[in-house]
């Protein structure tokens, strides 16, 4: 009995090494991302393409771009795909990241209820913002310092209306963007995405969602995505030379093209536009 | 109401149909959980063997602090194993965060109290006229604490399989050290959380099942363990 369970945690743990060093063969390239590239399942589509093309494996995990950014400043990730412009200057400033380019855009929409219970359909951002706070009609935040948290704090702000941190419509989920939308329907409360999550989320109802979009086109509704590779001198241990190669193929024709040509529902999510 | 039936029914055809991405997270969960359950068992049967068997002043306390992280929150332990394994910690370079390993380092940490508290109990039950009888039998020694060791032998698989069961089913300390990173760290826990939150219950279903399954056979085998231990 004893050596027989001795023996089967031997086998047991070989079998853990060799799985171990199984993945070690394979290059893998670590990204910490934002939560719009993961949940439209944009990465799925071009992680198999980028490992055809370069025999790179991608992982990422997908985290609100502020803490992809700490993940950055850890050094536990070899880069970044994220999307706020601001504090990505920032975080360059700091000199830890290199290579920033940009690769796609899209745009943030606000979606509510189709019944619109604070009428902002149509409206400009400033007048939904003020709307929506004035009327106390749900909202959910990511309130995660993500891209879109970011966004939505400048709108705030813009609209001239304090954040209603702790004001009892004013829901702070700390989640993902599809799990902050689907907070948002169950409140039948607003919210703001980018464009490319709420696609996905209609997709998931079959093109018939309960929250629709109702603020968009807005200039101050850009969203601009990047893509950063860690400081291999703050970070020894990075692959550098791994997240070089993603951010050339990322922002060749090819991968722009491929970019293009994700589309969902028949719409296209992600508007490349590398220089 | 539909739509959980729906997801019932889809979550079967996954399991059946052997869809891919739902099995990734079962082998991650099963490899992961085989890795910090041999690891717990190899550092806390000497540890709970040592506590149980021996008199030694501070004993009281080590097994009071031992019980006491019976009830450690996985949160906690993510928290901890994250702060020494991240690249600025102190065990940074070894790499280990947002790994299968890295995983198991905190799952280990979760399974280990159990193990030990468990193996030291069953140590300490064992009828006292067996170490007597060993003894006249002529056992020393090493000899005398491998018997005693071997008579609670289904005690210390009951402390196995009760450690397995904390291990598959925890969510926290996999989140948080493995980063759910699909096909690669994408457990069974982190998956159902992930799908339940995007609003997708199909693949959650599926693997719940699956979960629930295994939950029912470490049960069987506890029982099991129980029985033979009691005898």
């Amino acid at each position: 009995m004893g050596r027989f369970f001795k023996r089967t945690s031997l086998v047991l743990a070989f079998i853990a090494v060799f799985a171990a060093c199984a993945a070690a063969e394979t290059p893998v390239l670590r990204m910490a991302t934002t939560t719009s590239t993961d949940n439209t399942g944009l990465l799925d589509y071009l992680a198999p393409l980028f490992k055809q093309d370069t025999g790179i494996e991608l992982q990422w995990v997908a985290v609100g771009t502020g803490n992809a950014l700490a993940l950055g400043r850890n050094c536990d990730v070899d880069m970044l795909f994220v999307h706020d412009p601001e504090s990505e200057e920032e975080y360059m400033k700091g000199g830890y990241g290199v290579d920033r380019k940009q690769v796609m855009y899209n745009d943030f929409v606000i979606i509510g209820p189709e019944d619109d219970p604070a009428g902002i359909k149509d409206k400009s951002v400033k007048e939904a913002m003020s709307a929506i706070a004035s009327k106390k009609i749900p909202f959910t935040s990511r309130g995660d310092k993500s891209g879109t948290h970011m966004k939505e704090l400048s709108l705030w702000k813009a609209a001239g209306v304090p954040v209603p941190e702790k004001e009892q419509w004013y829901i702070q989920t700390g989640q993902g963007m599809i799990q902050t939308i689907n907070i948002a329907a169950e409140h039948s409360g607003y919210t703001l995405t980018d464009r490319g999550t709420f696609i996905k989320y209609e997709d998931n109802y079959k093109g018939n969602p309960p929250l629709v979009i109702l603020v968009e086109g807005d200039e101050a509704l850009l969203n601009q995505y990047s893509v950063i590779a860690v400081n291999p001198e703050r970070c020894k241990e990075v692959h550098y030379d791994l997240a070089t190669k993603f951010i050339e193929w990322v922002t060749s024709p090819r991968g722009q093209q491929l970019i293009a040509d994700f589309k969902l529902l028949g719409k296209q999510l992600f508007f490349p536009n590398a220089k | 109401m539909d739509y959980i039936l729906e997801g019932l029914i889809n979550g079967i055809v996954l399991l059946v149909s052997g869809d891919e991405e739902t099995y990734s997270a079962i082998s991650t969960t099963l490899k992961v959980s085989t890795m910090s359950i041999i690891a717990s068992l190899i550092i806390g049967i000497p540890i709970g063997f040592v506590l149980g068997y021996f008199d030694f002043p501070g004993k009281r306390t080590l097994r009071t602090i031992s019980d006491t992280l019976l009830a450690i929150p996985t949160v906690v332990v993510g928290l901890l194993v994250y702060a020494f394994i991240s690249r600025r910690g102190p065990l940074g370079s070894l790499g280990l965060l947002f790994t299968l390993p890295g995983i198991a380092v905190g799952q280990t940490i979760l399974a280990l109290p159990i193990v030990v508290s468990l193996t030291a109990g069953a140590v300490e039950g064992l009828d006292r006229q067996l170490k007597l009888t060993l003894l006249t039998l002529g056992a020393r020694g090493r000899q005398l604490a491998i018997s005693s060791l071997w008579e609670g032998r289904y005690a210390v698989l009951l402390a196995a399989a009760t450690a397995y069961g904390r291990v598959i089913s925890e969510v926290g300390a996999s989140m948080m050290l493995g980063g759910n990173i699909k096909w690669y760290t994408r457990t069974m826990t982190t998956a159902i959380s992930l799908e339940t939150a995007k609003g997708e219950f199909d693949m959650g279903i599926a693997l719940g099942l699956v979960l629930m399954l295994l939950a029912f056979a470490v049960n069987a085998a506890l029982s099991a363990f129980k029985k033979r231990a009691a005898q």
